[in-house]
């Protein structure tokens, strides 16, 4: 299959997809369900960032349970506009992801703050910066998150 | 103050000093702890109610998916009869290749569908079938839909509080 082709590789991601543990020496831990010491999964975990193969390594907070907010933000963006809209909209501390997709709404982005109001505040700062309306999508309801998709 | 006031201080001192990731050494908690000005002990502790709150999704890492081979993402949106979306969001939601379903807004007249759910493929026609799984979970209750394919990742750094 596509993707990662070191089968330790393989094996480290996917040990590494949630539960690091909450002790002393967690890499070593980690390392011990694998056969590999600690030495070498710090070495393969900096890699593998450095790679852009993992984006980030370690928790995943849920801005709404910090007392914050998200939204999901789509923009139209002329054509011709567009990697400089996104540089933009990329530039604020709020977007903590953002997407091109082929769609008249071609740039979608999730925007998140340490307080409920911001988020209002940072569309309306975005708008101001770009000329372009943004529309807000804030969910209503979750039904499932769980992204694990084998490496 | 309160106890729980204290906690929170804490708990937004760890946040800003993991939200970019976990210094890569082999005691990372300990390190944590002296950023934050606290004890390893106390660090875990609240990162365990953190989790058991949510406030923490969970500890590990992040892939980016287009370097693990799975190149199809698609955004299906669907307008789905109000009356009918908790119910079928739920179940659109346990299908095995939806990785996020929520009920978002509508925006009228600019947008028409109110069930958002995230599919991963490791092409197109991957994502079409879960789509027409979808598509089959809905039923009539859909009232039109569009697939919205990600061409570019621009920027996936994760939440960032200052």
């Amino acid at each position: 299959m596509p993707g990662l082709t070191d089968p330790v590789d393989r094996s480290l991601v996917d040990a590494l997809h949630g539960d690091f543990p909450l002790i002393e020496r967690p890499f070593a831990a980690v390392g011990e369900r694998l056969d590999l010491d600690e030495r070498d999964v710090i070495a393969r975990i900096r890699a593998l960032l450095d790679d852009g193969t993992l984006t980030r390594f370690g928790p995943l907070f849920d801005a709404g349970r910090l007392g914050g907010a998200y939204t999901l933000a789509a923009m139209a963006v002329p054509p011709e506009a567009f990697d400089r809209m996104a540089q933009i909209v990329n530039a604020f501390p709020e977007v903590a992801h953002n997407y091109a997709r082929d769609h008249r709404l071609n740039l979608w982005f999730v925007l998140a703050t340490p307080a409920p109001e911001d988020v209002d505040a940072a569309i309306v700062r975005i708008e101001a910066a770009t000329g372009l309306p943004v529309l807000s999508f804030p969910k209503e309801r979750e039904y499932f998150v769980e992204l694990k998709l084998p490496a | 103050m309160s106890a729980a006031g204290d906690h929170d201080a804490l708990d937004r001192a760890i946040v800003r000093a993991t939200q970019a990731g976990l210094p890569l050494v082999p005691r990372p908690w300990e390190a944590v702890a002296s950023a934050v000005g606290a004890s390893p002990s106390l660090v875990t502790e609240r990162l365990r109610a953190m989790l058991s709150s949510g406030a923490i999704r969970r500890i590990g890492a992040v892939p980016n998916h287009w370097r693990l081979g799975w190149t199809a993402n698609g955004m299906s949106v669907w307008d789905v009869d109000d009356a009918k979306v908790d119910e079928l969001g739920q179940r659109v939601g346990a299908l095995p290749g939806v990785t996020h379903c929520y009920r978002r807004p509508r925006r009228l007249p600019a947008w028409r569908y109110n069930l958002f759910a995230m599919v991963h493929g490791r092409d197109r026609t991957e994502v079409e079938a879960q789509v027409a799984a979808i598509a089959g979970v809905l039923g009539g209750a859909s009232r039109a839909h569009e697939v919205l394919y990600s061409t570019r990742i621009l920027k996936k750094t994760g939440l960032r509080f200052a």
